[in-house]
């Protein structure tokens, strides 16, 4: 826990508004005369900078980001509308990761080197060489344009209102069908791959003969006795993939047009309403941090021999 | 007229094929365990002990392992029987203990729950019931608290425990032949006396045959009714336990009572 | 070197020979707007069609090599650079040193790199330079723990006593006993970055975050891809291919790599 919060302050630390000062420091030929008198105005930048960071670190704990430059709205209305659906889309991604990769990776280890096996391999690297945003366009341009059969922006249709929920459900589902799945693809190799070699090292374990040797049936030994060892690190490397897909979100979210945090972000950018950005760059990492937390005391809890080490 | 052996084991070979090589683990192994009878088989690491016991239930590896002859328990062959066959007999009638007991117990699950399983599947008992008796055959073994080693899980217990742990699943259905593979060689010497102690105890309880795989030949002159000597694939002797110690013939056992000698005298313990 | 090296370097060689060769290569001027012709699929005159402007493709694409290649390998050596610095630091003088770093390390890893990325864009100007420099910047961890690691490994081996024997200074011992032994895995992680930096510089410029138009870059072409879908083919199918074949280049290169040091 002390870890936690020493990291916590270390992370805040670098996000200091000390790029300001290197902002005005620069000359920013962008910044129009009234934006540079605001933003001394806002960062108080005629006090010290000690006195500006601890100010900052004050209003920022209680969630205090202040007022967008944009729309003059508070930050954290704005990232707080957008962030659900953010949050939602990536929890789908994990969940379509492990769904489609703990199958496939089991699949690969009960028959290594087998057609599967291989062609798993090979198509890793295709996988991961292909930009995701590319991937997501072509996919668009085939499934949205040509064939027509899913829609290409946003996440629901103009007629959702007047739907009922089966059809709000399958129309939500339409949206997010190819953003879920582009951003979930590299995940689900990545994963198939550990669960394969997280499997076989399972099986090649003593307890493993031991269970064959009472007489129990293979489902039992393969899915009762080497899939509950396997698949207990997978909880850790899923939480390391978050950052990941975290990051992908702003890429996503612009090309399907889903008005989510990765978009908000990315407009903030754009608009260089630095308030904005740096509420979203702590609140983004947070909750990134502590879905590290999370996996790794859920491992902690999983593996029993873990349990008793404090 | 005599009576047949409960496990009679003629011309056994197992041949490991990988690309490129083949390793002949055991060759023409042949010997016989009676009822109630121990048999020790005796001999160094890579000698193919192991590897013929595991052969007897079908354990090795089908797509390495090759192996052809004769294994007879009860009268039916088990030498290429199928799996799902074999796997009537397997914790029922024959049940293993192995070398290192925290390795061979999963470590995700309870002791408890390991043993129940085998309760639950051979003897179609209930989970209450099969824990109860989990618990009784833990106390059988002479564990001192049953409940809370029940409860357990393997890195929570010693080496000892958890290889008593191990005899009470095995035990758990009363099989007629329990398969020994050097239970007791990472066990510091206190520790192997008082399992060897457990077994010959729970044999004369139970009413079960005993092949017992040690390089130990101590505990063949303990408890042994006959002893058989592997060499590099071969049985190259097989006595009565008495005429092997007084007049070993084979160089290999000469070498392994010299051993023996050396180290001194078992521990009565 | 096997198969899946040279396969690997064959595709990047191409690609850099193209970048080095582009005035020559080109049979149009990147930027020259020919407003007669926009959005023209691909013909004898423009092998791969014009874009919104009448820009000829192939010539774009070429130029385009340029700036991925010269990002990827200045941003990758970058971060080398700064990782094996920091790595080499706390390996060998461990503890307090050690600890600092990597704290830092950790920290730094808690954030997803794009987010951090884009807001250092934010703050900074899009220049070409300064995205190599901010790519360089977030990506030294991993060539740190490479390197850490190893000089710890090695730290206590007798060689280590005999190079002090022989009146070697610490410097001397770390370049030229202890990193020599890390260069495969920092081969491997270089050549695994340079891939990485390559994406992230398309998908900063396909954000229009990354290098402006009208340099062309293949991820800036691909941000005009979005306009033009289901229009143009051409413009998506073009740039797209070629990120990916960098991208697969430098993977198979890595790999290659791996498996020879087995």
């Amino acid at each position: 826990m002390l870890f936690g919060i020493s990291l916590l302050s270390f992370a805040v630390i670098n996000l200091a508004p000390g790029k300001p000062v290197a902002l005005e420091n620069s000359l920013n030929p962008r910044i129009s005369a009234q934006t540079l008198e605001r933003l001394q105005k806002l960062y108080e930048l005629d006090k010290p900078l000690h006195e500006r960071y601890w100010n900052w670190l004050k209003r920022a704990t209680v969630l205090d980001f202040g007022r967008s430059f944009g729309d003059n709205r508070p930050v954290m209305e704005k990232i707080g509308e957008r962030l659900p659906v953010t949050v939602a889309i990536n929890l789908l991604s994990l969940f379509l990761i492990l769904a489609a990769a703990i199958p496939l990776g089991v699949r690969c280890a009960l028959r290594p080197d087998g057609l599967l096996d291989k062609s798993l391999t090979a198509a890793m690297f295709f996988i991961f060489a292909v930009p995701t945003f590319w991937l997501a366009l072509l996919l668009m341009n085939l499934f949205g344009i040509t064939l027509r059969w899913l829609p290409v922006s946003g996440i629901t249709s103009l007629d959702y209102e007047y739907l009922n929920p089966v059809g709000k459900a399958a129309d939500l589902f339409r949206h997010l069908f190819l953003p879920v799945t582009v951003s979930s693809l590299g995940g689900i190799a990545a994963m198939a791959r550990y669960m394969r070699s997280s499997m076989i090292d399972a099986l090649a374990q003593p307890y493993i003969r031991m269970a064959r040797a009472k007489g129990l049936t293979e489902g039992s030994v393969l899915y009762k006795h080497a899939f509950r060892n396997a698949v207990m690190p997978l909880v850790t490397i899923l939480g390391l993939s978050i950052p990941g897909l975290v990051g992908g979100s702003v890429i996503f979210e612009s090309i399907f047009s889903i008005p989510g945090a990765g978009r908000l972000f990315y407009e903030a950018v754009m608009m260089r309403d630095y308030p904005l950005i740096m509420a979203e760059v702590v609140i983004v990492s947070l909750l990134t941090m502590s879905a590290n937390l999370l996996a790794d005391l859920s491992y902690a809890w999983i593996d029993p021999r873990l349990r008793d080490k404090r | 007229m005599k009576e047949e052996p409960l496990l009679l084991v003629k011309g056994l070979n197992v041949v490991f094929r990988y690309p490129g090589k083949e390793i002949t683990a055991a060759r023409g192994v042949s010997f016989a365990v009676g009822r109630n009878e121990t048999l020790v088989m005796a001999g160094e690491s890579g000698s193919g002990k192991s590897v013929t016991a595991l052969s007897v239930c079908g354990l090795l590896p089908e797509e390495s392992a090759s192996v052809s002859g004769s294994a007879r328990f009860e009268g039916e062959e088990l030498i290429g029987m199928p799996q799902k066959q074999l796997r009537s007999f397997r914790g029922r009638r024959i049940a293993y203990i192995f070398q290192e007991p925290a390795s061979y117990l999963n470590p995700v699950y309870t002791i408890g729950e390991q043993i129940a399983e085998v309760i639950r599947l051979h003897r179609g008992a209930v989970r209450a019931a099969a824990w109860r008796e989990a618990e009784h055959l833990l106390e059988l073994s002479g564990i001192s608290c049953p409940q809370r080693a029940a409860r357990s899980y393997p890195h929570q217990l010693s080496g000892g425990m958890n290889q008593r742990a191990a005899i009470s699943m095995a035990l758990a259905c009363r099989p007629e032949l329990l398969i020994a593979d050097e239970p007791t060689t990472s066990l510091d010497m206190t520790t192997e006396a008082e399992i060897v102690k457990l077994l010959t105890r729970l044999k004369k309880e139970l009413g079960f045959s005993l092949l017992f795989i040690t390089h130990n030949l101590a505990i063949a002159e303990r408890i042994a009714d006959k002893v058989a000597v592997m060499f590099r694939g071969e049985l190259v002797e097989y006595r009565v336990k008495e005429e092997l110690f007084a007049s070993p013939a084979h160089a290999h056992t000469k070498e392994l009572l010299a051993a023996y000698e050396k180290v001194g005298r078992f521990l009565e313990v | 070197m096997n198969k899946t090296t040279l396969a690997g370097i064959s595709i990047v060689g191409i690609m850099a020979l193209a970048a080095l060769a582009a005035p020559w290569l080109s049979p149009c001027q990147p930027a020259q707007i020919d407003a007669g012709n926009i959005l023209c699929s691909p013909s004898a005159g423009h092998l791969l069609g014009t874009d919104s402007l009448g820009r000829d493709v192939l010539s774009r694409l070429i130029y385009g090599s340029r700036i991925s290649l010269s990002v990827g390998i200045i941003a990758v050596g970058i971060s080398t650079i700064l990782g094996v610095f920091f790595g080499a630091l706390a390996g060998f003088y461990g503890k307090a040193v050690d600890a600092l770093i990597m704290r830092v390390v950790d920290v730094m890893l808690c954030f997803p790199t794009f987010f951090l990325i884009l807001a250092a864009v934010a703050f900074l100007d899009s220049s070409i330079f300064n995205i190599m420099v901010i790519i360089g910047l977030t990506n030294w961890m991993g060539p740190a723990r490479l390197v850490r690691a190893e000089i710890m490994a090695l730290k206590e081996r007798e060689f280590v006593e005999a190079a002090r024997a022989c009146g070697a200074g610490n410097l001397r011992i770390i370049v030229r006993h202890m990193l020599p032994n890390a260069c495969g895995p920092l081969l491997v992680n270089a050549t695994l970055s340079v891939a990485g930096a390559i994406l992230l510089e398309s998908g900063l410029s396909f954000l229009g975050l990354g290098v402006q138009p009208p340099v062309p870059s293949w991820g800036n072409m691909l941000t005009e891809a979005k306009a033009t879908l289901g229009v143009a083919w051409w413009i998506t199918v073009f740039p797209g291919s070629a990120i990916f074949l960098a991208i697969l280049g430098f993977n198979f290169i890595a790999e290659g790599i791996r498996k020879d040091l087995g």
